[in-house]
């Protein structure tokens, strides 16, 4: 991804959703992102994906998956490479699912929309598939309804449905948002296991820096559209070089600090209409400077993660 | 204040709390089945502590905090709030009580009637309980919006034009304009962004200080409740299946479904060593629970007495309840 920059026109103005980042995932590489809301994560997932809908648009950038540009592609050469090489699972599993078709006949149809398969042989691999993402005797739960499963296995439908083709790149939007955390636990074991059978990249969103840490090896925390850091995700975690990384670290609750008050990050995320001049985060920032009107770009802090920040 | 009598320390007791739904009729009527949503649930609330409840979706947390508020009908058991029973009480005694009950609910957006501006939805409380003349009322919607972090000029407005953690702000202004003494507060930051989230936590210590409140801090966050509260209850499928201070139950949980949910934290297993155990299926159906115990199914420790005999919650060490017959030995 280079200098990507999607925007939305609404009534108000522009509102620069995704505002000039770069990033790359090398084949089998897993890449989270972390973001509150607005940061501008799940429109970045969706620019990857072409599935940016008016007003939204690409203004700047380019997306290149195995070297060719996503954004210059014919409606019909996307529809070629999504659904079978870059697959997206989101965070509300029902989004994804038709209610009135069994899950079996929706996973099917994934795979006959991009492989030359009988009936019989796609229901196989279904079931397959099914077995593969731990569904419990898969012969029966194809023909089952989606409503008739729980939160957890129907994502992991949806998951078996992005497996089908084997995508190069596997887009997780949220993916255990809305799922209990011991429901949660199984799914991203799930997910470690399959990268390790199937060689797949992932590139995760989420707000919960939590779950990147189970995933990932790379991290890019976006702020206001744009990447304030990015790095290994042990280093991250360990020692966070943003401000911003710092205070959102810092504001998550732990057992150290009971009885003590939270390290809040003052203020609010500002109005994506009128986001301030230079670094997002300055008008919250406790070290901003007036350097910070401008914008810092991407700056190496001495160890070889990126840091968006005039402190570096 | 004397403290005599330990019954003063209590300020709520729960005493076999069932709460169930009809969900179907038998034959002729006879035979319902029920969903049991809060089975057989006793336990106090000390004043001025924080209480935590957590469990998964469906566990009847939720259930158990609007059944004591009596915005649910229990099927039986008692709410003892400062020694009287909130669910066998005459209506007018309990438009009383409510004063001293609150609640702070999830979702600020949804719980806030968008016809209405924050000055009228703060008072809301104060003009139901009346006794209050304007000028007065006036006056304290002016000192909640202080207290909660709002600024005065937020008071002609609309719900729609404030952020998440701006209306969960209202909401608690809400909750605390008749000077409750105890508010049930139910996800109150699991609908916000992590920096906004420590905001509305750091108001509600600050609160409970400057007010001697007293909560029941209802999540599903294991994170958000270890920080919060003195003592926690874990729930499943209608039950407390655990039940000690903060400090004990996250170091030395004695049930294996609190052993399970908290080893499930992401990335607990760098941050605490502990290894990771993951379940295997679902939670079944609270209308159709297992026998015995109702973590039997999942738990890799079960026994055949785990079928039989659903084990009480009991004391296994001072003050740290379990539900489990191998508590002691795990």
């Amino acid at each position: 991804m280079q200098g990507l920059h999607t925007h939305f026109r609404t009534r108000a103005g522009v509102v620069k959703a995704v505002d000039g980042i770069s990033f790359d995932i090398a084949p089998g590489a897993s890449l989270g992102i972390v973001g509150e809301s607005g940061s501008g994560k799940t429109v970045t997932s969706l620019s990857i994906m072409r599935l940016v809908e008016p007003p939204g648009f690409v203004a700047a950038g380019r997306i290149l998956f195995q070297g060719r540009d996503i954004i210059g592609m014919s409606e019909r050469e996307i529809r070629g490479i999504r659904g079978s090489e870059i697959c997206l699972v989101f965070q509300d599993p029902m989004s994804a699912l038709n209610p009135v078709y069994t899950v079996g006949t929706q996973v099917a149809e994934a795979l006959l929309a991009h492989q030359d398969l009988s009936r019989a042989a796609a229901r196989e691999r279904v079931i397959e598939l099914f077995r593969l993402v731990g569904i419990p005797a898969p012969e029966r739960r194809v023909d089952e309804y989606p409503h008739r499963l729980s939160g957890g296995m129907r994502q992991r439908v949806t998951i078996a449905m992005a497996l089908a083709n084997e995508p190069r790149l596997l887009i997780l939007d949220e993916p255990t948002t809305a799922l209990d955390v011991t429901i949660q636990a199984q799914i991203l074991d799930l997910v470690r296991g399959l990268r390790q059978r199937v060689n797949t990249a992932v590139l995760l969103i989420t707000h919960d820096i939590g779950v990147v840490t189970e995933l990932c090896e790379q991290v890019i925390v976006m702020y206001g559209g744009r990447i304030m850091e990015r790095g290994n995700v042990a280093q991250v975690t360990a020692d966070p070089k943003h401000p911003y990384t710092m205070g959102l670290l810092a504001s998550m609750p732990t057992r150290a600090i009971r009885g003590q008050r939270l390290a809040a990050i003052g203020g609010v995320v500002p109005n994506a209409l009128r986001m301030p001049p230079g670094c997002p985060f300055q008008p919250r920032c406790p070290q901003a400077m007036d350097v910070c009107g401008t914008d810092p770009g991407l700056r190496d802090p001495g160890d070889g993660r990126r840091v968006a920040c005039w402190l570096y | 204040m004397s403290n005599a009598d330990p019954a003063d320390d209590v300020l709520l007791e729960l005493r076999n709390l069932r709460t169930w739904y009809p969900a179907g009729l038998g034959v002729l009527g006879r035979d319902t089945e029920w969903i049991k949503a809060v089975d057989d649930v006793s336990f106090t609330i000390r004043r001025g502590e924080t209480f935590g409840l957590v469990g998964e979706s469906g566990c009847g947390k939720t259930t158990l905090g609007r059944s004591i508020l009596r915005l649910e009908r229990p099927r039986s058991g008692e709410v003892i709030f400062e020694r009287e029973d909130v669910l066998s009480m005459p209506p007018g005694r309990l438009k009383q009580v409510r004063r001293d009950m609150q609640a702070i609910f999830q979702d600020p957006h949804g719980s806030l009637d968008p016809r209405m501006k924050v000055r009228d939805l703060i008072a809301e409380g104060l003009v139901v309980q009346g006794k209050m003349r304007r000028d007065e009322r006036d006056a304290r919607v002016t000192e909640l919006v202080d207290v909660v972090g709002l600024r005065r000029e937020h008071l002609d407005r609309y719900p729609h034009e404030f952020s998440g953690g701006q209306r969960q702000r209202i909401g608690i202004a809400r909750a605390l304009a008749l000077r409750p003494k105890f508010v049930v507060a139910d996800e109150p930051v699991s609908a916000l962004d992590l920096s906004v989230q420590s905001q509305v936590l750091n108001l509600l210590s600050d609160l409970q200080v400057e007010f001697g409140l007293t909560y029941l801090f209802i999540a599903h966050d294991l994170s958000v409740v270890e920080y919060i509260s003195d003592r926690v209850g874990v729930m499943y499928l209608g039950r407390i299946v655990e039940l000690a201070s903060a400090e004990a139950l996250y170091d030395d949980p004695r049930m294996p479904y609190t052993q399970a949910l908290l080893s499930a934290i992401p990335g607990s297993e760098q941050a605490t060593g502990r290894k990771r155990i993951i379940l295997s299926g679902d939670v079944p159906s609270p209308l159709n629970p297992p026998s015995g115990c109702p973590f039997r199914t999942r738990c890799w420790l079960a026994q055949d007495i785990c079928r039989e005999i659903v084990p009480p919650l009991r004391e296994v060490k001072t003050d740290h309840f379990a539900a489990c017959h191998f508590a002691d030995e795990i």
